[in-house]
């Protein structure tokens, strides 16, 4: 185990020597993954909570696909799928984007968790009290300013704890990254592995640096919400 | 239209199925365990479980399931070495089922556990007034509600497992993921191949999303709502 730590434990945390491996790379992946997929989700989940078809159904449809299939599936179109198509060869930009399996995990991890990010924003923007919605119409709120203001700051409020819960399963969801060998937490434990025949100790290790991550981040979430949710919380008596 | 590849593809379908059929009904047991040891008086149970959903839901499937499946290998040679047989391989749809198994079934159990606290709790002693069994409570005036509160847990569950098993064909189980990527390097259409992976896991969802519509159904019978 020591020999293991002394010899990979640079590897598992930051760097291998020539690049950036471990933590690092999956801390990576996470946050532009969840960075890129947000940005995307919030228009969205304003189009999925439209009156109009023409809105709601190809956002429904996307994210329909997206949840109802398997992300190992989606980073298999991205990564083996589309360079194999002529097109995407031919096409410069195209062709060096989709070379990198990098660039295919963080497409295909940020298109993912903005499905999922959708339907949760949409389903906080439908449990808003109408009452605030109607407050804020009498009080001369209107299209861009009555999102801007009421309905997106108080959905996003809402939606910090299944928030929380899919930055999580989002965690755990780049480890499939060695896949399209990226060199994140799981390629470093896969490469100790291989090369010690240790599997207990490479993977535990692996599973064990996972776990600390998940819980840093749930007690950044925890504190998020005590200080943004503080109005919804039960009050006390005095 | 397959180019052939059909019935490989039809074949790995059906082991995917079956996957997550097992893979679920395991950690639907698992679950009830857990659940009912986590709302046990008894310290221990309640720390054991405590552990378990704690630890499982904090590690990625994937990182737990190459735990499981070279752990329990490692395990088994040891095992087979001293008492002097020869090495058994485990067989990784095995694998893949105690493993998908164990994992879902930590999330099982928080389902279960929700659900529990929501079942009034005079019906159970109403259940132990009437001269019920423990078994007979749980059967006729536990499950039946348990199952009603539990029933959007255990059908975000079923999706997530069934989307889980996708990852088993990593450890080399031969599902409908492995084959249409076997179909993909013979004919080198690897694009249309994997669309018809996520094509065959749509159907699994559509299908699954209209059964679980109709136990939902089935479950809140009886169950009045109010009409806004």
């Amino acid at each position: 185990m020591i020999e293991i730590l002394e010899q990979y434990g640079k590897a598992f945390l930051w760097s291998d020597g020539y690049r950036f491996t471990g933590v690092a790379v999956t801390m990576w992946l996470l946050v532009i993954s969840l960075v890129v997929g947000f940005m995307l989700a919030l228009p969205m989940s304003i189009a999925r909570v439209s009156q109009k078809k023409a809105l709601w159904m190809p956002v429904w449809l996307y994210t329909y696909i997206f949840r109802g299939t398997p992300l190992y599936v989606q980073l298999l179109v991205f990564y083996s799928g589309v360079y194999t198509l002529s097109v995407v060869r031919e096409v410069d930009f195209l062709n060096l984007f989709f070379r990198s399996g990098f660039n295919c995990t963080v497409l295909a991890l940020a298109l993912n968790t903005c499905a999922y990010t959708t339907e949760m924003l949409a389903g906080a923007i439908r449990a808003i009290p109408h009452g605030e919605i109607e407050a804020a119409r009498a009080y001369g709120f209107s299209g861009f300013t009555l999102y801007r203001s009421i309905i997106i700051p108080s959905a996003l409020r809402r939606a910090l704890p299944a928030y929380s819960n899919e930055v999580i399963l989002m965690l755990h969801a780049t480890s499939l990254a060695f896949t399209a060998t990226v060199p994140d937490i799981l390629k470093i434990a896969r490469d100790v592995n291989a090369a010690t025949y240790k599997s207990f100790h490479a993977f535990g290790l692996a599973a064990a640096i996972y776990l600390t991550i998940s819980f840093l981040l749930v007690a950044v979430f925890r504190l998020a919400e005590k200080r943004w949710l503080k109005h919804l919380k039960p009050q006390s008596a005095h | 239209m397959l180019y052939g590849y059909g019935s490989i593809i039809l074949d790995g379908a059906l082991v995917t199925i079956e996957q997550a059929l097992l893979s679920v009904a395991l950690s639907f047991l698992l679950g009830l365990v857990g659940a009912a040891a986590k709302s046990s008086q008894s310290k221990s149970a309640k720390l054991l479980s405590g552990i378990y959903t704690t630890l499982i839901r904090g590690v990625p499937d994937l990182v737990l399931m190459l735990l499981i499946f070279y752990g329990l290998q490692i395990a088994l040679n040891s095992v087979t070495e001293t008492v002097g047989f020869s090495q058994i391989n485990i067989d990784p749809f095995v694998a893949g089922v105690i493993t998908i198994g164990f994992i879902y079934g930590a999330y099982f159990t928080e389902t279960f556990r929700g659900a529990y606290l929501m079942v009034p709790k005079g019906q159970l002693e109403a259940g132990v007034a009437y001269g019920f069994s423990p078994w007979q409570t749980f059967r006729y005036i536990l499950f039946p509600q348990l199952m009603r509160f539990a029933l959007p847990g255990i059908a975000n569950n079923w999706q997530v497992t069934l989307k889980a098993t996708a990852l088993v064909s990593i450890i080399g189980l031969s599902d409908v993921v492995k084959a249409t990527q076997n179909a993909g390097k013979g004919t080198y259409h690897f694009f249309y191949f994997t669309i018809v992976a996520a094509v065959v896991y749509l159907i699994f969802t559509t299908v699954s999303n209209l059964v679980l519509l109709w136990l939902e159904r089935r479950y809140s019978m009886g169950v009045r709502s109010a009409e806004l």
